[in-house]
């Protein structure tokens, strides 16, 4: 995939929040000194005047944020995915989730793809964290094309929406004409009948890849893209499972309480199938360079592309 | 409002908190008494409100951010008018939108839904930023406690509220020197609370948090002051107005009985006669 274009999600949210910037006056960013990293700067450059720099300081950013919306503006929150879902739990919860506040958090920095800093860094558990608030939006977009439709549809969106993001720069997959973002609603990227991957974030492009080379040895995997982990398209993924009987899940998150998780609560109500899920297997990051991390832990092309043909 | 009207509120104030405390059977009445001055005079003298339209938008806010005092907010929206003075007997019940902690959902008049210690000044600290980057003129008031201030996050708000010269938002700190464990000064001491704020860029102004004359000429410098926002360290006396409750800890965070509801509520009236 050399010749396909790449680009990291947390540079389609800074230019996202740059654009919604610039139609809409109500817009204010936040950050936490991190605005080279997670890429609002260009929106700090452009709207100096909404942006805050909270400095180092998440658990305060989150409740600015929460002040902020209740005057009827719409702060997106910015910090690493650790710090943001991580560290500001509780605040997010109370001062967020509690009063249904109009707050779009924006976590760059999800997962093992954070690379050499390791695993202190590496958030392998903010789906899992912010999926259990009861009105959050969780939402973890697969490419430059979708994370900044996620950003505009964050904005319409009356109340609180968790944006994951990576540091990673990952290809572009879903530039095309007829691509449509509604917030709740997988996408159906590849059509098979031998076995389900539902997948989300980063590891999406690579289970593509991994259903042609199941293709190859006769194996016909549907693919899903999930960028919306809750509310989760239930109606998609029960049908699914229903026509091809097994399901794989993958993602750049532990594999306790993350799309996996998501995706076995509604199975296991509504349509019991075995499930494999590919993720973080309990278990800690470290430090290395991201593509290779991404190989080690098993979300590469090759890894998924054996786990599935494994299971099936 | 002058100083008799003022101190004539507060009274009903606290009988309001006596009240709900006690059909609640739970709650926290020390703190709530020690600041209802400070409630009524924000929400009859110093605050531009108006209770038949509780969200209009250039109104000044107020965040509890010590939560767990809600009996004191409660009765002090109530006797405004914002709900029927009645309905406090409902706090904590099943069903009843007077939450143990404030509401903002479902409780007319609560700007922010709070209680977890620390959140609020930051909350409160984004509705200042907001007013300034927008250009809207309504102040901001955060009611914090003194054994509230030990959380890491009122200086974290702290830091930024100083830094970016929010002169429409002011802090006060209910300094009645009593938490849970204990008093402040021994638990783990926030002393000096006004050298704190100081440092991290608040004009500073000491009161006694139970009288009307210092508090109305610190909300009247608070309004004066440019460049910077207001602390006001109120040192008031916690369970003021119930004999029995005065500068004891224990009752922090506990109901009267049948009895002591009684005993309360006479304090309460004889102190209500005499004004």
């Amino acid at each position: 995939m050399t010749d396909v274009k790449k680009i990291a999600t947390r540079e389609s949210y800074g230019n996202a929040l740059a654009d919604l910037g610039a139609k809409y006056d109500d817009v204010v960013v936040l950050d936490a000194d991190l605005a080279a990293a997670t890429k609002t700067g260009v929106f700090k450059k452009a709207f100096p005047e909404r942006h805050i720099d909270c400095g180092i300081a998440e658990c305060n950013m989150i409740g600015v944020a929460a002040g902020i919306a209740t005057t009827g503006k719409v702060p997106f929150a910015s910090s690493f995915a650790m710090f943001a879902a991580g560290r500001a739990f509780e605040q997010v919860r109370n001062s967020v989730g509690y009063p249904k506040l109009n707050v779009k958090i924006g976590a760059t920095h999800a997962g093992i793809s954070v690379g050499e800093d390791g695993a202190t860094h590496q958030c392998n558990e903010d789906i899992a964290l912010m999926r259990t608030i009861p009105g959050m939006v969780v939402v973890s977009p697969s490419d430059d094309v979708e994370a900044k439709a996620a950003v505009e549809a964050a904005y319409h969106h009356v109340g609180p929406v968790y944006l994951r993001f990576g540091r990673l720069a990952v290809p572009v997959i879903n530039d095309r004409p007829d691509y449509k973002f509604e917030l709740g609603k997988g996408v159906v990227l590849r059509e098979g009948k031998d076995v389900t991957i539902i997948a989300t974030g980063l590891p999406v492009a690579n289970c593509l890849e991994a259903a042609k080379k199941l293709a190859a040895d006769g194996i016909d995997a549907k693919v899903i893209n999930i960028h919306t982990i809750k509310p989760l398209d239930e109606e998609l993924v029960v049908a699914a499972a229903k026509e091809t009987g097994k399901v794989v899940t993958v993602e750049e998150h532990s594999v306790i309480g993350g799309l996996g998780s998501s995706v076995c609560d509604v199975l296991s109500e509504q349509a019991p199938t075995k499930v494999l899920k590919i993720g973080i297997n309990d278990t800690y990051g470290e430090s290395g360079p991201a593509t290779e991390l991404v190989k080690k832990y098993g979300l590469d092309a090759d890894s998924i592309y054996e786990k599935v043909k494994k299971f099936c | 409002m002058d100083k008799s009207a003022l101190m004539k509120t507060a009274n009903e104030v606290r009988k309001g908190i006596v009240t709900a405390v006690y059909n609640a059977k739970s709650g926290h009445p020390g703190g709530s008494l020690s600041a209802a001055d400070i409630y009524t005079y924000l929400y009859f003298e110093e605050m531009n409100i108006d209770p038949k339209d509780p969200q209009k938008a250039d109104r000044d806010r107020f965040v509890l951010s010590k939560g767990h005092t809600a009996p004191g907010l409660y009765s002090v929206l109530a006797n405004r008018g914002y709900f029927p003075v009645e309905d406090l007997k409902t706090l904590r019940h099943t069903g009843s939108y007077l939450q143990g902690h404030p509401d903002m959902k479902h409780i007319p008049g609560v700007d922010m839904s709070s209680g977890s210690l620390g959140q609020g000044i930051s909350a409160a600290v984004g509705m200042a930023a907001s007013a300034k980057i927008f250009n809207e003129d309504f102040r901001v008031y955060a009611l914090l406690g003194d054994g509230e201030i030990q959380e890491g996050q009122v200086w974290e708000a702290a830091m930024l509220a100083g830094h970016r010269k929010l002169d429409n938002l002011v802090v006060i700190v209910d300094n009645n020197n009593l938490q849970i464990d204990g008093p402040v000064s021994e638990v783990n001491s926030p002393y000096p609370i006004d050298k704190k704020f100081e440092a991290f860029n608040f004009h500073v102004i000491n009161i006694d948090g139970n009288d009307f004359d210092q508090i109305d000429a610190a909300f009247k410098e608070a309004r004066t002051v440019k460049g910077q926002p207001t602390a006001i360290v109120a040192k008031t006396l916690k369970g003021k107005g119930v004999s029995f409750m005065e500068n004891q800890v224990g009752w922090h965070g506990s109901a009267p009985n049948d009895e002591q509801y009684a005993t309360a509520m006479a304090d309460l009236e004889k102190v209500g006669e005499a004004l």
